[in-house]
This record gives structure tokens, C-alpha cells and sequence, in this order.
């Protein structure tokens, strides 16, 4: 074993001439050491990047349909659209015929689609129909205009998830239908 | 009543428990940071209550910037080393290896082919300086829309990487709708939307 600490037994009674040492506290002082710890500890904190983004999965409908017999086919009734419009503006109409468009805003579309959604699974159900094996529910098409922005888009695909809405799909909007909307 | 008489101990405190933590801290938060890499544009992603994490390698990320610019990012330097080398022979620009190095230690970038060689060229911090026009997208060309090009290439040499979008919100949707439209004239009917964290909302009301 290593000895560390001199003055052991074999050294006792042997006085040694000379300035002795003196015995110097083992203890450091720790603060400066604990300083720059947490001033690290501090930088990494702040620097790192916990929180890692977030994706949204979206699936687009494909281009070119080949066989027509596969598009779903869908009630008039069963369908709502939706124009994202300038100064975040929303306006919607039911259906396809003759439709009346009306004007929203982000803070009650929810309300809007939640209740067209009861509405077309209530009809739904009446009349027994089951366009689709797997899902019940209104069908919505999500066309953002030229003049709306990105956020709109993503807040309208976040609307859908959070209503449950799992029928929908991003179009372009038609002539008609930018015809069909205020300025 | 006798006082307990309390002894006066040494004022100085044992420290080493809270450095031994404090050490831990430091260890461990250099250990999992991660830097975040230089990019061309500061993008404010919106929100959403999506939580899916799109994983940590192997993806394409498109930055639409807030005035429309365009940029493409591949993850993995291998990836983009071969990346810029499928690049430059669709459009017949050979490439020094510096050159090339160069784009593999690279991020985002947003210069055009026809500009490629001579931003590669530069030094990194001229590159970091210049402000970078954006990828070319011409939506009504499909053989010369470079985006398209570039994400052709990303899927050849990134091992199928999965394709991100990240877009500014205040980025107007004509340019969101190009990027959408080379998608789907390339084929990709599946992608992500890049982001940020935002409470789910508590009980959708009636």
C-alpha cells in the first residue's frame, strides 16, 4: 500500500532538522470549481434543443387516377368544402349545388365542421348508406386559396385531427368557387 | 429552562454531493446536445397538436422561407456527397472534391444549379454571407423544375429518405402549393409537415 501521509511509524523518533513543512489543509476550495460547473451546466441547458419538432403526416391525393370506378363516390350531402381565404378568412358551403358560401373564422370552424359531421353520420345512418367500408362521417375537400398562407393550411389540417375527421383532402380551388367568394 | 446549547459548527458547507451533480448535469448535457446547424433562413414553423417525431436520420427537408424562397436539406454527409454528385451530373457540372466536401459539411441549401459551383466554391463564411436566392421551381416544366430535381436525386441517394416540409406560417400558399405540386408530379403522395408543439385542446366543444 502506498503510503501517503508522511510521519509514519518507521520515522518516528527521527527528528529531522530543517524548516519543517507545515501541515496544510487537505480541503479545497470547491466554489470557483462549482461556478464554472453550473455556469456549464447553465450554457448546455440553454443551448441544447429538447424539444424536437413535431411532423404532421400528410397524404395527398395521387395525381393521376387511373380507373374512375375506384374514386369514391360521394353524396351530395355528405360533402363540405372549405376555401381558406385572405386575412384568414374560411369560407364554406355544403354540397355542390347551388350553394350558399358563408364566412368564418379559425375560432369557430371546429363547431361548424363537429356539427356537419353528427348531422351526415345521423343521415347516415337514417338511410343506411355506407359509401365506404371503413369510414363514416362528413367528407371534406380543404381548398386554400392563392391568397392565404401556410399557417392557415396547417391550422385547417390540425382542425381535422382534432374533430376526427378523417376524410378530407387538400384541392385547388376552381374557378367557379374563387368566382363564388367575397373580396 | 436550560438552553441546548448548540455547538457552533463549521460554516463552510461539504460541496461535494452538489458538484458531483452539478458534473453529472455538465456530462450529460454535453452528451445528448445537439447543435442546432446553420440555416440559410429563420423559419417560425406554426403549430399543431401533431406528435409524431419524424426520426432523426434519413430525411429531405424542404424550408419554405417567409418571403417564398426555396431550400433543400439532406441530413447524412454521405448522403449528400453523393447527393451533389447525382446533381451535377444531371446538369453537367463536374464537381472538385473540395467542391463537393464543401456541400456535404454543408446545410440548407438555396442556390440555383447554374450558381451551384460558384457558391461551393467560396469560402463558409462568404457562403454563410450571401443571401441565397432559392431553388428554381417551375411547376409547369416538369423536366426542368430543379426542386423536382433535387428531390429525385435525394431519394437515389439518401436511403429512402422521408420528406419533411418545413414552411414559415406567413409564407403565402402559392409557394407551398409548388412544392405540393412537384411532389405529386414526382410521386410523393406521403410527407410530413414540420411543426411546433401546441396543446391538444381539452374536450372539442359542442
Amino acid at each position: 500500500m502506498a503510503e501517503l501521509e508522511g510521519g509514519s511509524d518507521g520515522h518516528k523518533g527521527k527528528k529531522r532538522g530543517g524548516v519543517r513543512a507545515k501541515k496544510m489543509s487537505t480541503r479545497i476550495d470547491m466554489t470557483p470549481m462549482v461556478d464554472l460547473g453550473f455556469l456549464l451546466v447553465t450554457f448546455f441547458i440553454l443551448t441544447t434543443t429538447m424539444s424536437k419538432p413535431k411532423a404532421m403526416q400528410v397524404v395527398m391525393p395521387d395525381k393521376d387516377v387511373k380507373d374512375s370506378t375506384q374514386m369514391s363516390k360521394i353524396r351530395e350531402s355528405e360533402a363540405m368544402t372549405i376555401l381558406l381565404g385572405s386575412n384568414d378568412r374560411i369560407f364554406y358551403y355544403y354540397g355542390q349545388t347551388q350553394p350558399t358560401v358563408e364566412v368564418t373564422y379559425f375560432n369557430k370552424i371546429r363547431k361548424i365542421i363537429i356539427d356537419k359531421n353528427e348531422e351526415v353520420l345521423a343521415l347516415q345512418k337514417a338511410n343506411g348508406w355506407k359509401s365506404n367500408e371503413v369510414y363514416n362521417g362528413v367528407y371534406i375537400g380543404i381548398k386554400p386559396t392563392d391568397e392565404s398562407k401556410y399557417e392557415n393550411m396547417v391550422n385547417m389540417l390540425d382542425e381535422m385531427k382534432i374533430t376526427g375527421i378523417r376524410s378530407y383532402a387538400i384541392l385547388d380551388p376552381s374557378a367557379e368557387e374563387l368566382e363564388m367568394l367575397p373580396k | 429552562m436550560s438552553k441546548i446549547k448548540m455547538p457552533k459548527g463549521n460554516v463552510s458547507i461539504d460541496m461535494t454531493p452538489m458538484v458531483d451533480m452539478a458534473f453529472l448535469l455538465v456530462t450529460f448535457f454535453i452528451l445528448t446536445t445537439q447543435f442546432r446547424p446553420d440555416e440559410p433562413v429563420q423559419v417560425s414553423t406554426p403549430s399543431s397538436t401533431s406528435v409524431s417525431t419524424p426520426p432523426d436520420h434519413g430525411k429531405v427537408i424542404i424550408t419554405i422561407a417567409s418571403d417564398g424562397r426555396l431550400f433543400f436539406d439532406l441530413d447524412n454527409q454521405n448522403f449528400r456527397r453523393s447527393l451533389i454528385q447525382k446533381m451535377g451530373e444531371d446538369f453537367n457540372i463536374t464537381f472538385s472534391p473540395d467542391e463537393i466536401t464543401a456541400f456535404a459539411t454543408g446545410s440548407s441549401t438555396g442556390v440555383p444549379m447554374g450558381g451551384m459551383k460558384n457558391y461551393l466554391s467560396m469560402s463558409a463564411e462568404d457562403r454563410k454571407k450571401i443571401e441565397q436566392p432559392g431553388i428554381p421551381v417551375d411547376t409547369s416544366q416538369n423536366l426542368s423544375n430543379e426542386l423536382g430535381v433535387w428531390l429525385v436525386n435525394a431519394r437515389l441517394a439518401g436511403n429512402n429518405p422521408i420528406i419533411l416540409i418545413k414552411g414559415d406560417s406567413k409564407s403565402n400558399y402559392p409557394a407551398v402549393k409548388n412544392v405540393f405540386k412537384t411532389l405529386a408530379d414526382r410521386k410523393v403522395s406521403k410527407f410530413g409537415l414540420i411543426t411546433a408543439d401546441e396543446a391538444a385542446p381539452v374536450e372539442a366543444k359542442k
